[in-house]
C-alpha cells in the first residue's frame, strides 16, 4: 500500500502547479483549467486522508467539490465567452473597468 | 346647538377658501354674511335660553385628548359672560362683514373670496375662544385668531410693510402665547384639571395668596399671554402696525374682538385672578401705564388709523385696569361698549379712507363734513361715546371703571391709578376730537379739483379708488368724494345707534339704574358653588372690591361727584381739542415747537420700536449671524460634516491605489492572505 505521504506530496505538487498557472498564465481559459487542477489536488488529499482514516467522509466531500466544480466551470466558461465577446481578448489584464 | 355657532362661519370659510375664486362677489360675500348672521341667530337663541333658564348651556362634542391624568373633552360652554361675548362677536362681526362687502368691492373676485374666507375663519376661531370650556379649547381659538390676524394684516402681502406687519403681529403674539402655555401647564400641574369651572371651584377653597406663590406665578404667566393678545405693555407694538390691513379688519380684529381676548380670558378666570392680589396689582398697573402711554402717543400721530390704533391700546388699558382692581364686570362692560364705538370709529375712518382713495394722513384731510354727512355724524357719535360724555355708551363703562378704581383695595396705589385714569380720559377726548376736527372740519388740505355737487349723491359712488395699497401718498385726481355706499352706511348707522344705547344696560345705582350688566355677569366671575349664594337682585360687587370696600367710601354722593368730575374732564378734553385744532392752530404749532423734544418723542412712539430693535432684534440678529450661523452652524456643524467628507476623500485617494483592476493582483493578494492566515495557525 502506498503511504499517505506520497499522496500528500503529489497533491501539494498539483496544487502548486495550479496556483502557478493561475498567476502566470495570461489566458482566462488556461487560468480556469489551473483552478480545476487546484481543486483536484485538494480532492486527492481528501480521498487519501479518508482512506488513511478508514472513513468515507473524505469521499463525500469530494463529490460535493466535483459538483460545485462542474457548476463553477459552466458559469466560468460562460463568463469567459461573454468577456471575449465584449473585448475580443482573453487576456485578464484587459479587463480593468473596475479600476479607479 | 352651541357647536353651530363656530361651525357656521367655519363652513363659510371652507366654501370660500375652496371654491371662492370661482364665485362671483355677491355670492362669496353673501355667503360670508349669511354664515355670520346665522351664527348670530344661533347665538341670540342661546342667549335667550341661558338668560331665561338662569343656567349655562354646555355641549361636549367628543373627547379630544385622553392621556393619563389629562382628559380634555372638546366642550363648549355658554354662561352669561360667554353669551355676552358671542353676541358681541357675531353681532359686530356681522355688521363688519356687511360693511366689508362694500369696502372690499374693488378687489378681484379671488381676492374678495380670500378676504371673506379669512374673516369667517377669524370669527370661527374667536367663537371657539369664547365658548371653550377649558384652557386647551380656548387656546385653539387663541392661536387661531392670532393666525387669522397674521393673514388679514398681511392681506395685501405684495406690499412689504403689510407683510412685515403681519409677521410682527405673529411673532409678538407668539411670545405672549408662550406665557399662556406655561400658565396653562402650571395650572394643570397644580389643580389637575384644565376646565375653567373646575379650576375656579378648586381655587375658591384656597385662601388669597399674598406672596409670590404658585397661583400668582400661573396668573402672571396667563397675563403675559393676555398682554400679547390684547396689546399691552410690553407686547403692544404689533397693534399699531396692524393697521396695514384692510380697515374693516382693523375694526373687527384690532378693535372689537380679538384684542379683547386677553380681557375676556382674565374675566373667564376671575376666581383665579382674585386669589392672586399681586397679579391683580400688576395687571392694573400695566393697564394704566398702557392707557396713559398709548393715549399720549395717539395725541400726535398723523395717520388716522394709527390714532385709532393707539386709542384701542389705551382703551384696552382701561379694561385691564378694571380687571386689575377686581371690577371684572366693569371691564367686560367697557369691552362691550368699546366694541360698538371703536368698530364704529374704525369703520368711519374706513369710509373716509375709501372716499379719499386710500388717503390716511390727517394732514391731507379736512373739510370732509359736508361731503360725507353720514360718516361725519356717525363718527362724531363714536367720538363722543369714547370720550365719555353722558349718556353715550363710553361714559357708563369708563366711569364704572374709574369709580371701581377709586374705591379699590389699596387707597394710595389705586388712587394713583385713578388719577392716571382721569388724565387718560382727558387725552382720550382730546385725541379723538383732534381727529374729528382735523378730518372733518376746516379747509380741505387735500389738493383736489373743485368737487361737483352731484358727486355727493349715492349714485355717484361708482368712483374708482386707485388702490388702498398706495396709502401714504395722496392719490391725485381721485377726488370723487362720495359718502359711504349703502352697505357701509348701514353698518355705521347700526353701530352709531349701538354706541348711543349700549351703555344703558349698565346704568349705575347712583344714577337710579340697576346696573343690570354687573348682576348679569357676576355669576360668571365666581366659582360655580358660590354663584348660588349671590341671589339675583342682591347688589353685587366685584368679588375683590366687595370684601375690602370701606363702607363709607362708596356712598352715592361721592360717586355722583366723581361722575361729574369725569364728565367735566371729557368735555374739557373736547374743549382742548377744539381750541388747539379748530380755533387756534398756530398755538398748536407753537407748543409743538416749544416742546419739540417731547413732541418728537411722542411722534416716534417713545422710540419703543427702536428700543426693541436695538435691545432685542439686533442682538438676536448679531448673535444669530455671528455666533449661531457663522460660528456654530458654518464653523462647527458644517465644518464637521464637510470634514468627514474631506477626510474620506483624502484617505480614499490613498487607498484606491490598491484597486489596480488587475485580476491577477487580486488573486495574488487573496492567495497571500490565505497563506498568511494558514501559516499563522500552522506555526504559532
Amino acid at each position: 500500500m502506498v503511504p499517505l505521504n506520497y499522496y500528500l506530496i503529489l497533491s501539494a505538487l498539483l496544487f502548486a502547479i495550479g496556483t502557478a498557472g493561475v498567476f502566470l498564465r495570461r489566458n482566462l481559459i488556461t487560468m480556469l483549467l489551473s483552478v480545476e487542477i487546484m481543486l483536484n489536488a485538494v480532492n486527492l488529499t481528501f480521498v487519501a486522508v479518508g482512506r488513511y482514516l478508514g472513513t468515507v467522509d473524505g469521499q463525500i466531500i469530494v463529490f460535493f467539490v466535483m459538483t460545485v466544480a462542474a457548476a463553477e466551470a459552466a458559469v466560468g466558461l460562460a463568463l469567459v465567452i461573454a468577456l471575449f465577446r465584449h473585448r475580443e481578448t482573453l487576456n485578464p489584464d484587459a479587463f480593468t473597468a473596475l479600476r479607479w | 346647538m352651541l357647536l353651530l355657532i363656530p361651525l357656521l362661519p367655519l363652513i363659510g370659510f371652507l366654501v370660500n377658501a375652496l371654491v371662492g375664486r370661482r364665485l362671483s362677489k355677491p355670492v362669496s360675500g353673501g355667503l360670508a354674511v349669511a354664515s355670520m348672521l346665522g351664527s348670530f341667530a344661533v347665538s341670540a337663541a342661546t342667549a335667550w335660553s341661558v338668560i331665561s333658564h338662569h343656567a349655562a348651556v354646555e355641549q361636549t362634542i367628543f373627547t379630544w385628548i385622553s392621556s393619563g391624568d389629562l382628559t380634555v373633552p372638546l366642550t363648549f360652554r355658554a354662561d352669561n359672560l360667554a353669551v355676552l361675548m358671542i353676541l358681541i362677536v357675531t353681532g359686530i362681526g356681522s355688521l363688519i362683514h356687511i360693511y366689508s362687502t362694500g369696502y372690499m368691492h374693488e378687489e378681484s373676485d379671488a381676492e374678495y373670496a380670500r378676504y371673506f374666507s379669512y374673516l369667517n375663519l377669524f370669527a370661527s376661531f374667536m367663537l371657539i375662544l369664547v365658548l371653550g370650556a377649558s384652557f386647551p379649547v380656548m387656546f385653539v381659538g387663541w392661536e387661531g385668531v392670532g393666525l387669522c390676524s397674521y393673514l388679514l394684516i398681511g392681506f395685501w402681502f405684495r406690499k412689504k410693510s403689510a407683510a412685515d406687519a403681519g409677521k410682527k403681529a405673529f411673532v409678538v403674539n407668539r411670545i405672549g402665547d408662550f406665557g399662556f402655555i406655561l400658565g396653562m401647564l402650571l395650572i394643570f400641574a397644580v389643580f389637575g384639571t384644565l376646565d375653567f369651572q373646575d379650576v375656579a371651584a378648586a381655587v375658591s377653597s384656597m385662601g388669597r395668596e399674598t406672596t409670590m406663590g404658585v397661583i400668582t406665578v400661573a396668573t402672571l404667566l396667563l397675563f403675559v399671554g393676555a398682554t400679547g393678545k390684547s396689546a399691552q405693555i410690553p407686547l403692544y407694538v404689533w397693534l399699531p402696525d396692524a393697521m396695514e390691513g384692510p380697515t374693516p379688519v382693523s375694526a373687527l380684529i384690532h378693535a372689537a374682538t380679538m384684542v379683547t381676548a386677553g380681557v375676556y380670558m382674565i374675566g373667564r378666570n376671575a376666581e383665579l385672578f382674585s386669589h392672586a392680589p399681586i397679579t391683580l396689582a400688576v395687571v392694573a398697573a400695566i393697564g394704566t401705564a398702557t392707557a396713559l402711554m398709548a393715549g399720549t402717543i395717539g395725541l400726535v400721530q398723523n395717520d388716522i388709523k394709527r390714532v385709532l390704533a393707539y386709542s384701542t391700546v389705551s382703551q384696552l388699558g382701561y379694561m385691564f385696569l378694571a380687571m386689575g382692581v377686581g371690577a371684572y364686570a366693569a371691564g367686560i362692560f367697557h369691552l362691550y361698549t368699546h366694541a360698538f364705538f371703536k368698530a364704529l370709529l374704525f369703520l368711519g375712518s374706513g369710509a373716509v379712507i375709501h372716499a379719499l382713495a386710500g388717503e390716511q394722513d390727517l394732514r391731507n384731510m379736512g373739510g370732509l363734513k359736508k361731503h360725507l354727512p353720514i360718516t361725519y355724524w356717525t363718527f362724531v357719535i363714536g367720538a363722543v361715546a369714547i370720550a365719555g360724555v353722558p349718556p353715550f355708551a363710553g361714559f357708563f363703562s369708563k366711569d364704572e371703571i374709574l369709580w371701581k378704581t377709586y374705591t379699590a383695595e389699596w387707597p394710595e396705589f389705586h388712587f394713583l391709578l385713578y388719577v392716571i385714569g382721569l388724565i387718560t380720559a382727558v387725552l382720550t377726548a382730546t385725541y379723538m376730537f383732534r381727529l374729528v376736527f382735523l378730518a372733518f372740519h376746516g379747509e380741505r388740505r387735500h389738493e383736489a379739483p373743485p368737487e361737483h355737487p352731484e358727486e355727493e349723491e349715492p349714485a355717484a359712488h361708482g368712483a374708482r379708488r386707485t388702490s388702498h395699497v398706495s396709502t401714504s401718498q395722496v392719490a391725485h385726481g381721485a377726488s370723487h368724494l362720495h359718502d359711504a355706499p349703502p352697505s357701509m352706511a348701514f353698518a355705521l348707522i347700526v353701530l352709531a345707534i349701538g354706541s348711543v344705547l349700549a351703555g344703558f344696560i349698565g346704568v349705575p345705582h347712583a344714577l337710579g339704574g340697576s346696573n343690570r350688566i354687573e348682576t348679569f355677569l357676576h355669576e360668571s366671575f365666581v366659582a360655580p358653588g358660590a354663584a348660588h349664594d349671590a341671589a339675583p337682585g342682591v347688589t353685587p360687587q366685584a368679588p375683590a372690591a366687595a370684601e375690602h370696600q370701606p363702607a363709607g367710601h362708596a356712598d352715592t354722593s361721592t360717586e355722583l361727584m366723581l361722575m361729574a368730575l369725569s364728565t367735566g374732564i371729557a368735555v374739557a378734553g373736547i374743549g382742548i381739542a377744539w381750541y388747539f385744532w379748530r380755533r387756534n392752530r398756530p398755538a398748536t404749532d407753537r407748543i409743538a415747537r416749544q416742546f419739540a423734544g417731547i413732541h418728537r418723542l411722542l411722534l416716534n412712539k417713545y422710540y419703543v420700536d427702536e428700543i426693541y430693535d436695538a435691545a432685542i432684534v439686533q442682538p438676536i440678529r448679531i448673535i444669530s449671524t455671528g455666533a449661531l450661523w457663522k460660528g456654530i452652524d458654518a464653523g462647527g456643524l458644517d465644518a464637521a460634516v464637510n470634514g468627514v467628507g474631506l477626510g474620506v476623500r483624502g484617505s480614499s485617494s490613498i487607498l484606491r491605489r490598491i484597486q489596480t483592476g488587475s485580476i491577477r493582483a487580486y488573486a495574488a493578494s487573496l492567495f497571500l492572505g490565505a497563506a498568511l492566515i494558514l501559516g499563522y495557525y500552522l506555526y504559532r
